[in-house]
């Protein structure tokens, strides 16, 4: 256990290491001796090399999710892509209808869009998900109405990790003549996507989550049948004016040799990937009261997310501080909200506070789901034994009938 | 959220965790807070009959400042008063355990459990009277 080095990082659904590879074709974008042009140049060598890397690139990003790449907008990130498809969209199709279907789990990225279309005097209807977190696509079907133009619903979901139904959601959404945008960011290497057989209009793509760097995204537009978006960054109309700004090449590179090996990968990352996630679940199962969130088989590999029932989530934070992972807790964000992914699930307000998302990934070992197993039990005990909840459980209080004073 | 080392201190080594017979007449007990809220704290305090408490138990759930707060707050009332004690004032735990500001409510969860164990107290004291003077 000693060799284990310290702190552990659990935390892959907020961000992933650049892979060493992935560093290596980086560099090789950036400096005098590398491939620095601008790839818009089209006077140049500097200018055509740059822009073979770039369309490289794109095909890579193409591949992982089986579409045409000139279907692949580069953007800063799957915020940027999620803001770009929906405001575009909604702003290119409002003459057909001002209604907008989305979740109340979704990324803010996309719940925040959707508030300022609602200010733009859009209607936005945000679905409940049952308490497993998956959307029900007939509960969907049922939302649709007359003036519906977008369905925007992510595929895994940052939390909890679970995979909405995106085949059946895509299948109502063309029958009914619906634009659909899916919020992928979490998905590359770790759940398949098919564009061939997916009827997905846009999708919001990432680098960061899968070994590539930060800064970098992409839209994924569908050709056939065509989809439009209205343009919110305007300028030297790159991107097929979609989205202009000089491509940043080491970015862009860095996203497709991510993608390249996340094909390459994903198989054995993520069968190794579920040997942890589950020796880490049946280390914790005999801890009394805990709560998994979310269905624990429509959901990626590395996600275990826990509601340890009776202990708040930042104590249990700065008890576990030698490993890496986020909470649901309150005190650690700037709202002072519980999760609202946790609480669309129907939990209610301490079992959101106390849970916990670990996140395994690529370079995850076996030593260190071990370590953090030993460091949870501990921690559990120790908070336990501070909490008067547990007491008055222990006691056979019901917690529910106790009348707090709120303050 | 960066703490100081007196809150990590109280935090890592929690001070007179437990609990004493919430029934003793000697035993004021104050519970404070929600689970909803994300804190709730449980002081009590034992008195002797002069009307000094002599000890002090606590259990907390709450982030690391609560759990502070109180641990620091069971070492401040021994050997206080109950008039004493209840001048506890929340401003005192936050600069002793230098909180940011966005813990302050740990520290006046803090007052409140002491102020809500005093009057514990105090109404045993009052019902005990009635009943000798029935």
């Amino acid at each position: 256990m000693t060799d284990v080095k310290l702190p552990i990082y659990l935390d892959y659904s907020a961000t992933t290491p650049v892979d060493a590879r992935v560093a290596r074709v980086m560099a090789e974008c950036l400096t005098r001796d590398g491939n620095y042009g601008n790839p818009a140049s089209r006077s140049h060598s500097f200018g055509w090399d740059a822009e073979r890397k770039v369309e490289e690139a794109r095909q890579h990003v193409a591949a992982l999710i089986n579409s045409d790449p000139k279907e692949i907008i580069w953007t800063s990130g799957a915020t940027e892509s999620d803001n770009l498809a929906i405001k575009g969209a909604a702003h290119f199709y409002q003459k057909n209808g001002k209604h907008i279907i989305t979740s109340k789990t979704e990324h803010k990225a996309v719940l925040d869009t959707c508030r300022q279309l609602e200010r733009e005097g859009f209607a936005v209807t945000y679905l409940e998900p049952h308490s497993s977190g998956l959307i029900d696509p007939e509960y969907l079907k049922a939302a649709i109405r007359e003036d519906t133009i977008l369905i925007t619903i992510m595929h895994v979901n940052n939390e909890i990790g679970v995979i909405q139904d995106i085949r059946a959601i895509g299948e109502i959404a063309r029958k009914h003549k619906i634009i659909l945008h899916v919020d992928a960011a979490q998905s590359p290497g770790k759940a398949p996507v098919d564009l061939q057989e997916m009827k997905i209009d846009l999708m919001s793509l990432s680098a960061h989550k899968v070994y590539g760097p930060k800064g970098i995204g992409a839209l994924y537009v569908r050709r056939k049948p065509r989809v439009r978006v209205e343009a919110q960054m305007h300028g030297g109309g790159h991107e097929r004016g979609m989205r202009s700004g000089t491509l940043a090449t080491h970015q862009i590179v860095g996203m497709g040799e991510a993608f390249r090996i996340a094909k390459q990968e994903m198989a054995s990352d993520n069968e190794r990937i579920r040997t942890l996630r589950n020796r880490l679940l049946n280390g914790l199962k005999d801890i009394e009261e805990i709560y998994i969130n979310g269905d624990l088989e429509q959901r990626v590999p590395g996600n275990l997310n826990v509601s340890f029932n009776f202990i708040e989530g930042e104590s249990l934070i700065m008890a576990l501080k030698d490993i890496a992972v986020s909470s649901g807790s309150a005190c650690t964000s700037a709202s002072l909200e519980p999760s609202y992914v946790l609480r669309a699930l129907g939990r209610d307000d301490e079992l959101a506070h106390s849970s916990i998302r670990f996140t395994i990934g690529r370079f995850t070992t076996v030593e260190e789901i071990d370590y953090t197993i030993e460091l949870i039990k501990n921690a559990v005990i120790k908070l336990r034994n501070l909490s008067p909840l547990w007491e008055m459980h222990q006691d056979g209080v019901d917690l529910k009938a106790v009348e707090w004073a709120a303050h | 959220m960066s703490y100081s080392d007196k809150v990590l201190d109280h935090y890592e080594n929690p001070r007179n965790v437990g609990s004493f017979d919430k029934g003793d007449q000697n035993i004021g007990t104050g519970m404070v807070g929600a689970p909803a809220c994300g804190d709730v704290m449980k002081l009590q305090i034992k008195v002797n009959t002069n009307g000094v408490i002599e000890d002090a138990r606590f259990k907390t759930y709450g982030c690391g400042s609560a759990i502070a707060s109180s641990s620091l707050l069971t070492e401040w009332v021994k050997g206080k008063t109950l008039d004493q004690a209840s001048e506890i004032k929340n401003t005192d735990i936050a600069e002793e355990l230098a909180l940011p500001p966005v813990k302050i409510h740990c520290s006046v969860l803090a007052e409140d459990a002491i102020k809500a164990a005093i009057n514990d107290l105090k109404t045993k004291a009052d019902g005990a009277l009635q009943k000798n003077s029935a």
